[in-house]
């Protein structure tokens, strides 16, 4: 479009336009920069991103995991792998890793597959299974990506017990379930 | 059941609207499934009588067919219909949908909250029907109600574990113990919300039956110790197949996760199994997953075993087999169909003889004899005939042990005795057993060794009716009686009545067919017969020799005397042979052992090559029922590593070939050998004659010498000894779940009241294998009978006891 219009273009766009746009540089210059500094610097997320998932204890430490597999039926993704087991009382207290019958022997999610809906924190019946904000999930192998129930349970707070032990706030189940066990003792949610 | 019912009798109804005939009878829940109307139900099963017990299932009835209607909604699943009358469902009357409502309320008022770790979560008609038939929300717990609770789980037996709250009392566990399976070991008991199934204190719930409750159950409040908390209905994979335990050939549904048996469920076939199956098909299934699984093959090297590649093992196999001399074949009763034409024709094809015998039990000569003349290829009684029949006549036979539908046919056809026309069950055993009363059978009391007498005197007797509706069902057990089978068959022949042969293993009656026998070749065709034997020689492309061979006594005394000098065994346990100790011998004094196996045995260690096989649950194959019914099931895992029987056998011939032995099988897979079977087809020439082709037989050592050996007058202090294997017992394919084995009964032996009184609660037992001391019971047996189950303690019977047809001292067992 060589027209001879060009010839009639103002003294503003021969000579102010094209170093204006270094204008535009220039001021950036004395801005705040935006630019993150991850992984040198972690950022906070928003305070409900769905991130790596935890499975909760009850204050004393024992797991909240039932082993029923709800959310592994809830995964679009197919993600979870859940087995589950009978829990026994026996005198040494080897054999209770949950209150009540059953707890998850094998819990497994895949973040190779996971897409973190968080589908299946709404199936959980019992709150063991919530997202935390954690959102660095890569590795360099597969294998690494299936990440095991020890990998994904809380972390024992004060006060909390390595499972399997005895119910220790409670006769049964239900005192747990009905948050039957004293106000002293805080949600091992996080 | 199978029949569909007659059409003359028709009703016609109005359901919602919709005008339809029914047979006179058929209950208004079921004529509202013809017109589409799932009425929602708890107790209503139809296999078991109707009984109104849950409520579930109400309907407005504005009229009864007399012009006037039911006041109050009734129960469709004890309504049966009548002419003109209009049935109102929930799908279009308000009254039947809010009873229905209110019904469901009423459940759920004092059940748990369970769902999660309910085994019966996700496949549950109550969580199914409250969502569909139910309300929202509870106004019972809105107020503040406290539900009923109870501690759980109890065991009502070491297997059937009971959780009270979750009970809906619809009474279809109590109804089938009673009315199936004839255990009425639990009842419900108390009233109102207390209302309970309870058991018996001092009987417990010991059925072989039991696992079926737990399938019926609508609810989770029977869950099995083998099955809880295992996995969800959602993560299985269902796979039809069938049971591998009896010669019943029941329908069974495997669920598997992971490459993993999970649980195994009844399939719904009413020709054969109906909706039930025994305690073993349906929790015997851990002996494939046991530690001593074998998993690669072996060979000797300096005495050891040691690992090996396939090929190696094939040609080492092959070289072997090529230079021990003659080789005999035992396959075991464990085969499915196409691996019993495998061992058939790899007898014939690579090995060159007739000496193959699939009867790893005490067997003769006259049995050999009787298969080929009367049961192969015989398709005569069916499970339906047994319904039907007007009596039927067990000989060596004790179905609930040894054949758990029949006696659960049996028991139905037997219990409508009370309304006309029931069939009449004659046992010949030594003593009225339980399973006996239960079929609501007559015994002819016989000493074991005098069955042959008593099935010749039948006939005589009118009082049992043996005629042209008559069924003779003779058990495997009868090969030791000589002249047994004859008279059977006799029996039979005179009177027009049909006779069936019940071996207690699902591949027996498949490897009669595919001819693991010396006297017999596929499609049963008699070795005997030249026209038999070129018809198969020219499919094969080999000659067939021409004399029947050993059966499995001959081939192990000829090992033993050195005149075989190799053998190839499949699922043979010494134990059950008629001689373990000469078994044992002869597997040492072989010079070279095959063997294919599942699990390591003394077959394995004693063996200079060991091929681990596939369990049924890697192959497909086919199961041949008692009736002569082809039960064919696909593989449910597919697992490279565990191949068929066929796929080793014809790896070794086509090695042995190479070597100028023999020519190769010719298939490979399961669909090869199928085709091939299927080519060759029966045979359509001469039968053999029972009676005939015995002397053709080599004689067997053993058993004959037994037969003759057994004194038959009455020595002072010498009982004869009677036996059979206990459904629940020590055999090999039960290992792995200690709660089905404690269900099991407690061994016992079982003596005349006489004779009881003389040796006390506690007696020795010995005979001319060792001697066993066992809790003792009084039953009506001859004064010079014993009964002792035959694999319930030690090694069994046959190790331990005595041999076949021989008898035993008693002696007071004082210490115990
Ligand atoms: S995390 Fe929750 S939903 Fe998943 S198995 Fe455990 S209890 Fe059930
Ligand atoms: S029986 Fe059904 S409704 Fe009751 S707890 Fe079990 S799954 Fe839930
Ligand atoms: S235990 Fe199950 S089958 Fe038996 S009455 Fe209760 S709900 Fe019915
Ligand atoms: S189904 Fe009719 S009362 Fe239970």
């Amino acid at each position: 479009m060589a027209q001879p219009k060009s010839q009639s273009r103002s003294m503003k766009e021969q000579f102010w336009d094209p170093v204006a746009g270094f204008g535009v540089t220039f001021r950036t210059m004395f801005k705040k920069v935006v630019t993150e500094q991850y992984p040198f610097e972690k950022q906070p997320t928003a305070p409900r991103f769905h991130g790596r998932h935890q499975l909760n204890r009850w204050p004393d430490g024992l797991e909240k995991c039932i082993g029923c597999e709800l959310c592994a039926w809830a995964c679009p993704a197919d993600a979870i792998y859940v087995e589950g087991a009978t829990n026994t009382d026996d005198a040494d207290g080897e054999g209770r890793y949950s209150p009540g019958e059953r707890y998850g022997r094998v819990y497994q999610i895949n973040y190779l597959r996971c897409i973190l809906c968080g589908l299946c924190i709404e199936a959980c019946p019992t709150r063991a299974l919530t997202m935390t904000n954690e959102y660095e999930l890569a590795d360099t192998t597969r294998a690494d990506l299936i990440y095991e129930k020890s990998d994904l349970l809380a972390p024992l707070l004060p006060g909390m017990e390595q499972p399997p032990h005895p119910m220790r706030l409670g006769d049964d189940e239900g005192s747990y379930y009905r948050g039957e066990y004293g106000a002293s003792a805080k949600e091992g949610d996080s | 059941m199978t029949t569909v019912p007659e059409k003359t009798d028709l009703v016609t109804l109005t359901i919602d609207g919709v005008q339809l005939s029914v047979p006179k009878d058929t209950l208004v829940i079921r004529a509202a499934e013809q017109v589409g109307v799932q009425v929602p139900r708890f107790c209503d099963h139809p296999l078991l009588a109707p009984v109104g017990a849950c409520r579930q299932c109400l309907v407005d009835v504005p009229d009864a067919g007399n012009g006037r209607g039911f006041p109050k909604p009734q129960a469709s699943c004890t309504l049966p219909v009548a002419e003109g009358m209009v049935v109102n469902t929930q799908a279009t009357s308000p009254v039947a949908d809010k009873a229905q409502q209110g019904i469901m309320e009423f459940l759920l008022i004092n059940h748990p909250l369970d769902c999660p770790v309910c085994d019966k979560g996700g496949e549950c008609p109550l969580q199914n029907q409250a969502m569909s038939n139910g309300r929202a929300d509870s106004r019972f717990s809105a107020r503040g109600g406290v539900k009923r609770t109870y501690p759980k789980p109890i065991n009502i037996s070491a297997q059937v574990l009971l959780d009270r709250e979750r009970c809906v009392l619809c009474a279809r566990c109590t109804r089938f113990s009673e009315q199936i399976a004839g255990d009425p070991f639990i009842a419900l008991v108390e009233r109102g919300a207390l209302q309970q199934v309870g058991i018996y204190e001092r009987e417990p719930f010991e059925s072989y039956f039991s696992g079926n409750t737990i399938q019926i159950c609508p609810v989770g409040a029977l869950t099995s110790a083998d099955y809880r908390f295992r996995s969800r209905p959602f993560d299985l994979v269902s796979t039809p197949s069938v049971a591998e335990h009896d010669a019943c050939g029941s329908a069974i549904r495997i669920d598997h996760r992971r490459g993993k048996v999970m649980r195994r469920l009844a399939g719904n076939d009413p020709e054969v199994n109906e909706e039930w199956i025994t305690d073993k098909d349906r929790f015997g299934f851990h002996y494939a997953t046991e530690p001593d699984r074998l998993t690669y093959p072996q060979i000797r090297e300096d005495g050891e075993l040691r690992p090996a590649s396939w090929p190696e093992a094939f040609a080492v196999a092959a070289r072997g087999l090529s230079e021990a001399g003659g080789t005999g074949v035992l396959t075991g009763g464990r085969v499915t169909a196409e691996d019993a034409y495998a061992y058939s024709k790899f007898a014939r094809v690579a090995l060159g003889t007739n000496d193959i015998d699939f009867r790893s039990r005490p067997h003769s000569a006259e049995e050999a004899a009787f298969l080929a003349a009367e049961v192969v290829l015989r398709r005569t009684v069916t499970y339906a005939d047994l319904e039907s029949a007007s009596t039927v006549v067990l000989a060596g036979l004790e179905p609930e042990d040894e054949a758990g539908m029949i006696f659960l046919r049996l028991r139905k056809a037997a219990g409508r005795a009370g309304s006309g026309g029931g069939t009449r069950v004659v046992s010949i055993a030594p003593y009225a057993s339980r399973g006996l009363a239960k079929m609501h059978g007559q015994l002819v009391r016989t000493a074991p060794g005098d069955e042959a007498a008593a099935l010749a005197a039948l006939v005589a007797q009118g009082e049992f009716g043996i005629d042209k509706t008559a069924v003779i069902l003779v058990g495997e057990r009868l090969a030791t009686v000589p002249g047994a089978l004859s008279a059977a068959a006799g029996l039979a022949a005179r009177t027009g009545a049909r006779l069936a042969w019940v071996p207690r293993r699902a591949g027996d009656r498949g490897a009669v067919e595919a001819g693991c026998l010396p006297n017999l070749l596929p499609g049963g065709r008699p070795v005997a017969d030249a026209g038999a034997r070129v018809d198969v020689g020219a499919d094969w492309g080999v000659d067939v020799p021409e004399t029947p061979g050993r059966d499995a006594d001959g081939i192990i005394a000829a090992l033993g005397s050195g005149e075989l000098g190799g053998v190839v065994v499949g699922g043979v346990d010494p134990d059950d042979t008629t001689d373990p100790a000469a078994t044992r011998a002869a597997l040492e004094a072989a010079s070279f052992v095959v063997a294919l196996e599942l699990r390591e045995t003394d077959v394995t260690r004693a063996a200079d090559v060991v091929f681990p096989v596939a369990p049924v649950s890697d192959k497909a194959g086919t199961f041949v029922t008692w009736e002569g019914r082809p039960r064919p099931f696909e593989a449910v895992f597919s697992s490279p590593s565990s191949l068929p029987d066929l796929r080793i056998l014809a790896g070794i011939a086509e090695e042995l070939s190479a070597l100028g032995v023999g020519r190769p099988l010719g298939f490979r897979t399961v669909a090869e050998a199928r085709a091939e079977m299927e080519e060759m087809g029966p045979w359509d020439g001469e039968r053999a004659v029972l009676g005939g082709s015995e002397t053709a037989l080599r004689p067997s050592s053993t058993t004959e010498e037994a037969g003759a050996g057994a004194p038959s007058s009455t020595t002072e202090g010498h009982f004869a000894l009677a036996t059979w294997k206990l459904m629940i017992d020590n055999g090999s394919l039960q290992d792995g779940d200690k709660a089905y084995r404690a269900t099991g009964r407690a061994p016992v032996a079982r003596l005349s009241p006489t004779a009881y009184d003389a040796h006390g609660p506690t007696v020795t037992l010995t005979g001319d294998r060792g001697s066993v001391t066992l809790p003792a019971e009084p039953a009506e047996l001859d004064d010079d009978v014993v009964w002792v189950p035959a694999n319930s303690f030690g090694n069994g019977v046959l190790a331990d006891l005595a041999s076949p047809g021989s008898r035993v001292t008693i002696a007071k067992g004082a210490d115990q």
